[in-house]
């Protein structure tokens, strides 16, 4: 009796000697510009090539501007580095969706879109967000530079066997809750740290009633409670996504593959390292307050007092967030003024984010003094959004509508906030600084972050909808 | 396996801490510092918006500002040190500034593995061990610590030994100076029979 990660692992060991690490194979490798660069020089000193370039796909996303795509990119450095991804990308014969083509965006976005991201696939990036593919079964998970060498060198990675978690999440979601919601409330539940050593099999009624998008909103956040991946056990849910996206197996073998991915399911008294179980319907939309995606609470609660935590590391740890946020314990946040605006990421910069902003957007106008921008996830969703007029929603609003892009999720690319500005931010992470030296972010929900543009503050997206 | 990078046994040093927990890898290299193209020069940016308010000052209560900091080898921190994104230019960066090993209660999963692959040794200590020393060190920087990688061992400003845990494997390699791509690479013919088998 295995649970879906052993299967997968036990897939992929190319060999187990005692005492080392596993070699496990690696199925599908994801480049970008900024965690590459160092890697492909490595190579190059070692005068070797890259393995499987038939099993590695670049884009550029983190580095670049999300103005309009005919203007040259105005910051050298990283024209420098875009560039260098550009020429590597050649150099090596790794096909790379580059600035303005029409299959560029967000790696993690991209590779589900393209049917690249399968169920039961081991998938590593070096970024940490890569825990995002394991909404479809795959074993999904961030990489650092070096490993990123060794993949390109070996197809491999050096490994220990990850402890398991099992987070089951009974019931359903309520009306306007949302996967980003729920995963704000399972990180504030185990905490920042609370993962760690983990990959999380998320479990139960309320998570098998998500759509794709939504688990892979859910599974992105994984890496934010310190698990390197999460995933979710593939299903009809999956499979219709899947069927007849461009790298989707076809005709007999997707008969295979889908009897084969349908076999990836945890076994029966499987045993679990750990388990959380959670109760879905009693969620409500979640906000942090706080400089770790750990600090977050139903968007209607009052700021935690620091009083209130138990060990003084805690009690120290609140206090210098509600320091730098500028927030008083023990008020709402509702009301809270906000600046900005930020719709997009790998974690909800998908169309049917758009659409949940777009539905709240509606009829309605970005409050005065509020910059809203909406980045989408890809060009494809781009063109998604166009198609469905929701560009048109979110112009008609007031609201920005931007080429696709990581953009103010990480502020590399000109996108940032102000010191001292608010955010409502999509993204998923609100670390000091985060979004650009002295911002101050608050991470929600797209139609959470709608609301707090339509209205001007922080809100309950229930009471617009 | 051979031996390609400069071995690591033991070695001491002034410590300096930083008594916070979840200290994230935006703080210690923000991520505008990420458009490089190469490992070198990123010890000027260690914790930049830490160190420098939004003019450029630096600020001066600090701990790198001071100059008890000056030559620093040792950081000790809180727990989870090294959470958030999986940028190796957060061990770069603490080892251009002069980092050889980070204390803390816990660490991140992907900063441990980034920072054993430059050398950095990430050491978890035992609460009963690590909660006392941050307070020391946060009292007294500059304060020496050692650290035997050969014996698994630290040595603590009071002269005390503690003992700390580390991944056989990667100890084995640290103090081999293996280079762990190329003993991938040399299992070649394990990998081509792999995929043949698929």
């Amino acid at each position: 009796m295995r649970t879906i990660i052993d299967k997968i692992w036990d897939a992929h060991v190319v060999s187990a000697p005692p005492g080392a690490p596993s070699l496990l194979y690696i199925d599908l490798h994801l480049v970008h510009e900024v965690t590459s660069p160092q890697a492909f020089d490595g190579l190059r000193a070692r005068k070797i090539r890259v393995r499987r370039p038939d099993r590695t796909v670049a884009t550029v996303d983190h580095s670049i501007p999300t103005t309009p795509r005919h203007l040259p990119i105005a910051d050298a450095v990283a024209a420098r580095q875009v560039a260098q991804l550009e020429a590597n990308c050649r150099e090596f014969g790794i096909p790379c969706a580059g600035r303005g083509q029409p299959d560029q965006g967000i790696v993690h976005v991209i590779g589900p879109e393209r049917g690249l991201t399968q169920p039961g696939l081991t998938i590593v990036c070096g970024d940490s967000h890569t825990a995002t593919h394991g909404a479809f079964g795959a074993l999904a998970f961030g990489i650092g530079t070096s490993e990123v060498e060794m993949v390109l060198a070996s197809q491999c990675l050096l490994q220990h066997r990850p402890k398991t978690l099992r987070i089951t999440v009974a019931g359903r979601l309520g009306p306007g809750v949302s996967a980003k919601d729920l995963a704000l409330a399972i990180i504030a539940t185990i905490g920042v740290g609370g993962g760690t050593g983990h990959v999380i099999e998320y479990a139960g009624g309320a998570v098998r009633a998500l759509s794709m998008e939504q688990r892979m909103t859910l599974c992105n956040m994984s890496i934010e409670a310190g698990a390197r991946a999460g995933l979710v056990e593939p299903d009809d849910t999956t499979f219709e996504y899947l069927a007849g996206r461009p790298a989707a197996p076809a005709g007999e073998a997707w008969d295979a593959a889908v009897r084969r991915w349908r076999a990836l399911a945890t076994d029966d008294g499987a045993r679990f390292d750990r388990q959380v179980a959670l109760d879905g319907a009693a969620l409500s939309p979640m906000i942090t307050f706080g400089t770790n995606p750990g600090m977050a609470i139903p968007i209607d609660a009052v700021v935690p007092a620091p009083s209130s935590a138990a060990a003084p590391a805690d009690r120290q740890a609140l206090e210098r967030a509600l320091d730098y946020m500028g927030l008083e314990a023990g008020r709402p946040l509702l009301g809270t003024p906000v600046d900005v605006v930020f719709i997009g990421s790998c974690t909800n910069g998908r169309t049917s984010d758009l659409r949940d902003a777009a539905a709240i957007f509606r009829g309605r106008r970005v409050a005065a003094g509020v910059r809203a921008m909406v980045v989408p996830g890809s060009a494809l969703v781009k063109r998604e959004a166009e198609a469905e007029g929701l560009d048109q929603v979110f112009l008609a609003a007031g609201a920005e509508w931007r080429e696709p892009g990581c953009s103010m999720c990480i502020a590399m690319n000109g996108d940032q906030l102000r010191p001292g500005q608010r955010a409502v931010s999509t993204s998923n992470r609100n670390f000091e600084g985060r979004q650009g030296p002295g911002g101050r972010t608050f991470l929600a929900s797209p139609a959470t972050a709608a609301a707090a543009a339509v209205t001007g503050a922080v809100s309950d997206p229930r009471r617009l909808s | 396996m051979s031996a390609t990078r400069e071995p690591i046994t033991r070695f001491e040093g002034p410590a300096v801490a930083i008594a916070r927990d979840n200290i994230d890898t935006d703080q210690i290299i923000p991520a505008r510092f990420l458009k490089t193209t190469t490992r070198a020069g990123l010890g000027a940016n260690l914790f930049a918006d830490w160190r420098r308010d939004a003019e450029g000052t630096p600020r001066a209560g600090f701990i790198l500002n001071r100059p008890e900091a000056a030559g620093a080898r040792v950081l000790v921190a809180g727990w989870n040190f090294g959470c958030g994104s999986s940028r190796e230019h957060a061990p770069w960066a603490l080892v251009d500034f002069g980092f050889r090993a980070i204390l803390a209660g816990s660490f991140a999963d992907i900063f441990r593995q980034n920072a054993l692959k430059n050398g950095l040794l990430p050491i978890a200590l035992p609460a009963d061990i690590h909660g006392p020393l941050v307070a020391h060190v946060a009292i007294r920087p500059g304060a020496v610590v050692g650290v035997d990688l050969v014996r698994r061992t630290v040595r603590l400003p009071d002269g005390r030994e503690a003992a700390f845990e580390v991944d056989a494997f990667a100890r084995e390699c640290l103090l081999a100076g293996v280079d762990e791509i190329g003993y991938v690479l040399a299992q070649e013919a394990a990998i081509a029979r792999f995929e043949a088998m698929r």
